[in-house]
């Protein structure tokens, strides 16, 4: 134990630090813990009032418990009395217990909030801080009521001091991130921007952070801050490094104000006043300059703080994107870091160029590092610096060096770390397909990608490569022979069976002119594989072989034998079983007319927008995607792409060419045959024509997917996903003319209260304000469901077709159900909720008149499609339908149960729809009225 | 900055700081998972890595990682010059500061933070004026001392 501890010294607490560190054992430890505990409880119970000291000590012993990771559920209060204590040692380790264990009881916040409010007022700096250091710790809704209003007067105030100046604008701050509704600056504004001409450093410094914040939601407000900003970091980069004295660290003047003032001009355009940009431009060329002079220090404090300011320039830089000479000069800079000693340099070039590399001035700058950056793949030792190469590469990509590239990277994943190879393939497969001139070379790449890391080919990489290869006649049968090449290999995997057999099965009778690859050998070399594969990939190769049966006749019996055996047409597996009785009565009954009319050949898919690229950007999304949510979106991939495109086709034979894809293992309810062309899941694939730009609402309460609106220029594609309370829906704008569309915008708006109820942001890609004739944009609207809803979310659409101004308002069909989570539950506790939801109000009922033939199977599709989970055997009557789901809003979740009683007879549906919150079954109920 | 953790070469936690809302459980599951990062990596490696949404910064000095969770659009060089300042103040502070000065003084080091950070911001970022601050306030500690009445014997050799 050392002899000292700074300050007062605590002697108890010392010691119990001490023992803490000599147990031997975790359990030792918690046994001394909890000795300790039951001493401190005994002390403040006890009768003896205890004095400031001993309260201190024991508050102080309570946070090192709770600081070693161990739960304190008491002395909060000891700690608030502490709080009003005349001492400044007292008082301030009650608020480092009530920083770092701040409780929302509400009785206590009020009795916190009073002591701060005193010490605000008690004139005294550093009681002040104290205080203000709490409030930005604790940064709480109630201490944000309670002081955002003072705050700014004290910050603005001319007799506060500096350092209470400082710690009033971080804590401002703080309550602005979490309140900032809470936080008005109004008046204030324009002093608050004067701080930043302050002649105390420390003042300047902390008040940038707040005004930086500030500018970001209001750039309008505060944007006389910009010619500030300027001067100031004139001045700074002007100074001698021995001018700002104590603010000079390791010879560089004031680097974090200077990064700072960087990072607030990046919240504004380049100043549009001559003078003002002309005095920018100076400091960004000194920066640049001051790189090339000598250093001054060896230390490496003295590189990274003028480095760090470096880069923060090319930052701005970048972000005017406006100054072709100041942005090859930065691209320069980085090419000299890319080959530095140090690895950090080494991986912030890496990354700061890759933004550079999106820039038409400096694009071209960039690519003429690229064997310095193949290099750093190759031979970096740290994979976050190898991550960062492979960022840079797939930027700098073009049509000119897209075959090295996409070679670099293939070769590459060999060896590539785990944690990166599926990010990795879905780039290659991305820059395959983008820059491909010859068809044969992407086929040759994606094989290789399978081959190389197959366990991380999503399905999105392989349907593309199926949907390309179908689409171009041109490939076909070079596919099929080197996929048949391929398969030969006695370990294969699963992922190249799976094209293997679908290239096979559509174009196998490319390459059966070769006796080597005739129709029985490639039938032999695809089954050889059969036994080792899914289910899914089993189900796959039995569509394959019945398509075999309609390309080459002299495989019909071979493959009638196969399906007839007892492993497939007794397979345990429905999903099995069902193909293999289906496709051996289907070779067996049907004339050789109409097996070729059901097997033809796949028709070419639509274009659109890669899937691949939705999923890379998907992974890529910025903002609070955390891991988790990541790595579920990976596992629900599949779903996504496959999901919900059942058409309503109810014909009672199966289409097996047509489901050749639809392996997902849903209930065969929902399994009705999908048309032909929904393969591939396209958005656009379903001809459904919209009526009128409001009637659709109705066609996506039950589904997620399809057509939004049509007309002769334009088409819009939809796609939604929603977990909880959140949705993300992708809107694909097809242009169906030749001639661009021009100053192309999209505005989502909530009318009236809808405001309130949902919110919805924009994210990532930004539309591009032209669409090329023929081509496909992509944007993309994050929804939060904050409480139920019954009205839908605008979307207006602006843009000229030749001249002509194009003006549209469709309504976004985001329905109240879209938030359902379906609830499992058994016959007794559904009726004992029924029971429950009992009141007049809780209830809607509506009988009306069926619209669409009254089949089971459809039926059950829809309830289904509208989110909550159908209950079997719970309505004692089985023609009846009961759902139960529980409505995710921020503000609540609401349970609804549902009853559905069609009447044959009569052609009449009772619809009863029951929950807890009455406008939720109102809405319901009218949203589903129209369904059936 | 969203948090800075310190921690040892063995992975116990020397000091946690948030500067974002987030429950207990959260805290614990994300300092388990960082300080196994971090640890895993060898030394030279770079100093930055992507974590989840953020970029973690991180510095080895002796025996106590420091480890700073930054924004998106923070910089990263200047988060190390952030966390070399703050050992110099440690250091300062102490006099040749080791990790068992921070143990036994950790409300110190949380004292030091403050004046240096506050809600993930540089408040102060010269050393002078935040050890002056320290500094008075330590002369606040002896004054308020001297007026206290003797403590008990047994108090003496901590055995309250």
């Amino acid at each position: 134990m050392p002899a000292v501890s700074k300050g007062d010294g605590m002697r108890g607490l010392a010691v119990f630090i001490s023992d803490i560190r000599n147990c031997k054992s975790k359990e030792a430890e918690i046994k001394r813990i909890n000795k300790e505990l039951a001493n401190i409880r005994s002390k403040f119970k006890g009768d003896k009032a205890l004095d400031g000291y001993s309260k201190k000590k024991y508050v102080c012993k309570l946070l090192f418990i709770f600081l070693l990771g161990h739960d304190i559920d008491f002395g909060h209060m000891e700690a608030v009395n502490l709080l009003s204590s005349n001492k400044y040692t007292e008082k301030q380790i009650g608020y480092l217990f009530i920083s770092v264990l701040v409780n929302s009881n509400s009785e206590l916040i009020r009795l916190i909030n009073n002591a701060i409010k005193n010490d605000l007022s008690s004139r005294n700096p550093t009681f002040m801080c104290l205080a203000l250091h709490c409030i930005a710790n604790v940064g709480s809704r109630e201490m944000a009521e309670a002081f955002a209003g003072e705050i700014p007067r004290i910050l603005v105030a001319g007799d506060t001091m500096d350092s209470v100046k400082q710690s009033a604008a971080l804590c401002l701050l703080r309550l602005y991130k979490t309140s900032p509704d809470l936080v008005l600056m109004g008046e204030w504004t324009s002093r608050v921007v004067h701080l930043l001409n302050d002649q105390h450093m420390g003042v300047v410094t902390a008040a940038i952070s707040l005004i930086t914040c500030l500018s970001q939601k209001n750039p309008d407000e505060f944007k006389t801050c910009v010619s500030l900003a300027v001067s100031r970091l004139s001045r700074i980069v002007s100074s001698a490094s021995t001018d700002l004295q104590d603010y000079t660290y390791y010879f560089v003047p004031a680097p974090w104000l200077s990064c700072k003032l960087l990072r607030l001009l990046q919240c504004y355009p380049p100043p549009e006043d001559g003078a003002v940009k002309g005095r920018l431009v100076e400091c960004l060329e000194t920066i640049l300059n001051k790189a090339q002079e000598p250093p001054k220090s060896k230390k490496v404090q003295h590189s990274n703080a003028k480095n760090a300011i470096l880069f923060e320039a090319i930052s701005l830089i970048i972000h005017y994107d406006s100054e072709p000479n100041l942005l090859v000069r930065a691209c320069n800079q980085l090419g000299q870091f890319l080959q530095h000693r140090e690895t950090n340099l080494r991986y912030l070039a890496l990354e700061s160029m890759c933004t550079l590399a999106s820039s038409e001035f400096s694009h071209e700058a960039v690519k003429t590092h690229i064997e310095t950056v193949i290099n750093a793949l190759k031979t970096e030792r740290d994979v976050s610096v190898r991550q960062r190469a492979a960022d840079l590469l797939y930027a700098m990509c073009d049509r000119s060096n897209a075959k090295q590239i996409v070679a670099e990277m293939l070769s590459y994943l060999e060896t590539a770390d785990y944690s990166i190879r599926e990010e990795m393939v879905l780039k290659v497969a991305i820059l395959a397909e983008k820059y491909a001139v010859d068809y044969s070379w992407y086929v040759d790449t994606i094989l290789n990608l399978i081959r190389i890391a197959g366990d991380y080919v999503s399905e999105e990489v392989w349907y593309r490569v199926i949907q390309i290869v179908i689409n171009r006649d041109d490939v076909q049968g070079y596919a099929a022979k080197t996929v048949f090449e391929a398969l030969q290999a006695p370990a294969c995997h699963e992922n190249m069976v799976k094209v293997g057999g679908y290239i096979l099965g559509e174009f196998g009778n490319l390459i059966a002119g070769d006796p080597r690859s005739s129709p029985l050998v490639q039938f032999n070399l695809l089954h050889s594989k059969f036994h080792l594969c899914s289910v899914p990939t089993r189900a796959l190769l039995l569509s394959a072989y019945i398509k075999f049966i309609n390309l080459f006749p002299e495989t019909k019996s071979t493959i009638q034998e196969v399906l007839r055996s007892d492993s497939q047409i007794r397979n345990s597996d429905v999903e099995l079983q069902q193909r293999a009785v289906e496709y051996l009565k289907l070779s067996s009954i049907a004339s050789t007319d109409v097996l070729a009319t059901v097997l033809e050949e796949m028709p070419p898919f639509p274009e659109r927008e890669s899937s691949i690229l939705a999923k890379l950007k998907k992974k890529k999304g910025p903002g609070a995607v955390s891991v988790n949510e990541l790595e579920e979106g990976k596992r629900e991939g599949g779903e996504l792409n496959g999901g919900g495109e059942r058409g309503g086709d109810s014909s009672s034979t199966p289409s097996p060419s047509a489901d050749l894809l639809g392996l997902r293992a849903g209930p065969p309810v929902t399994a009705a045959a999908p048309s032909a062309g929904s393969l591939l899941v396209d958005v656009f694939s379903e001809a459904v024509k919209q009526p009128s730009p409001t009637a659709f609402l109705r066609l996506f309460v039950c589904k997620n997917n399809g057509v939004l609106f049509e007309n002769q220029l334009l088409q819009i594609g939809i796609k939604s996903e929603y977990r909880q309370n959140l949705g993300r829906m992708y809107l694909f704008y097809g242009n169906k003319t030749s001639v661009q569309f021009v100053t192309f915008t999209t505005t989502v708006t909530c009318p009236g209260e809808l405001q309130s109820h949902i919110l919805h942001i924009h994210t990532w890609n930004s539309l591009e304000p032209l669409i090329e004739g023929g081509a496909q944009v992509q944007q993309v609207i994050n929804i939060e469901c904050l409480t139920d809803f019954s009205d839908a979310p605008l979307l207006n659409i602006k843009f000229r077709y030749g001249g002509a101004l194009q003006n549209l308002t469709l309504k976004l069909p985001v329905t109240i159900n879209k938030f359902f989570q379906p609830t499992e539950m058994a016959s007794h506790d559904f009726f004992q909720r029924w029971k429950q939801l009992s009141l007049p109000q809780q209830e809607a009922q509506k009988i009306f008149k069926a619209n669409h033939a009254m089949d089971t199977e459809v039926l059950k599709a829809k309830l289904l499609g509208l989110g909550m989970a159908l209950l079997e055997n719970v309505d004692p009557n089985p023609e009846n339908f009961v759902c139960a789901g529980v409505i995710q809003t921020k503000a609540q979740q609401v349970g609804s149960l549902l009853r559905l009683e069609p009447n044959a007879q009569a052609q009449m549906y009772r619809l009863t729809v029951r929950s807890s919150k009455d406008t939720v079954s109102k809405r319901l109920c009218e949203l589903l009225a129209e369904q059936f | 900055m969203q948090f800075m953790l310190l921690f040892s070469r063995q992975g116990k936690l020397r000091l946690q700081k948030w500067y974002v809302p987030l429950s207990d459980k959260e805290k614990k599951k994300i300092t388990r998972e960082l300080v196994q990062t971090v640890l895993a990596r060898k030394p030279k490696m770079c100093s930055f890595l992507e974590w989840r949404d953020l970029k973690i910064v991180y510095k080895r000095y002796a025996s106590l990682y420091f480890c700073c969770a930054i924004e998106d659009q923070d910089n990263e060089l200047i988060t190390l010059e952030i966390i070399h300042r703050y050992v110099e103040l440690l250091d300062k502070y102490f006099g040749s500061v080791c990790e068992l000065d921070i143990i036994f003084n950790f409300e110190k080091a949380y004292f030091i933070l403050d004046e240096f950070l506050l809600g993930g911001e540089a408040q102060e970022t010269s050393k002078k004026n935040v050890l002056k601050a320290i500094e008075q306030a330590d002369l606040l500690q002896e004054d308020a001392k001297e007026a206290e009445t003797p403590r008990s014997v047994l108090e003496e050799i901590g055995l309250t």
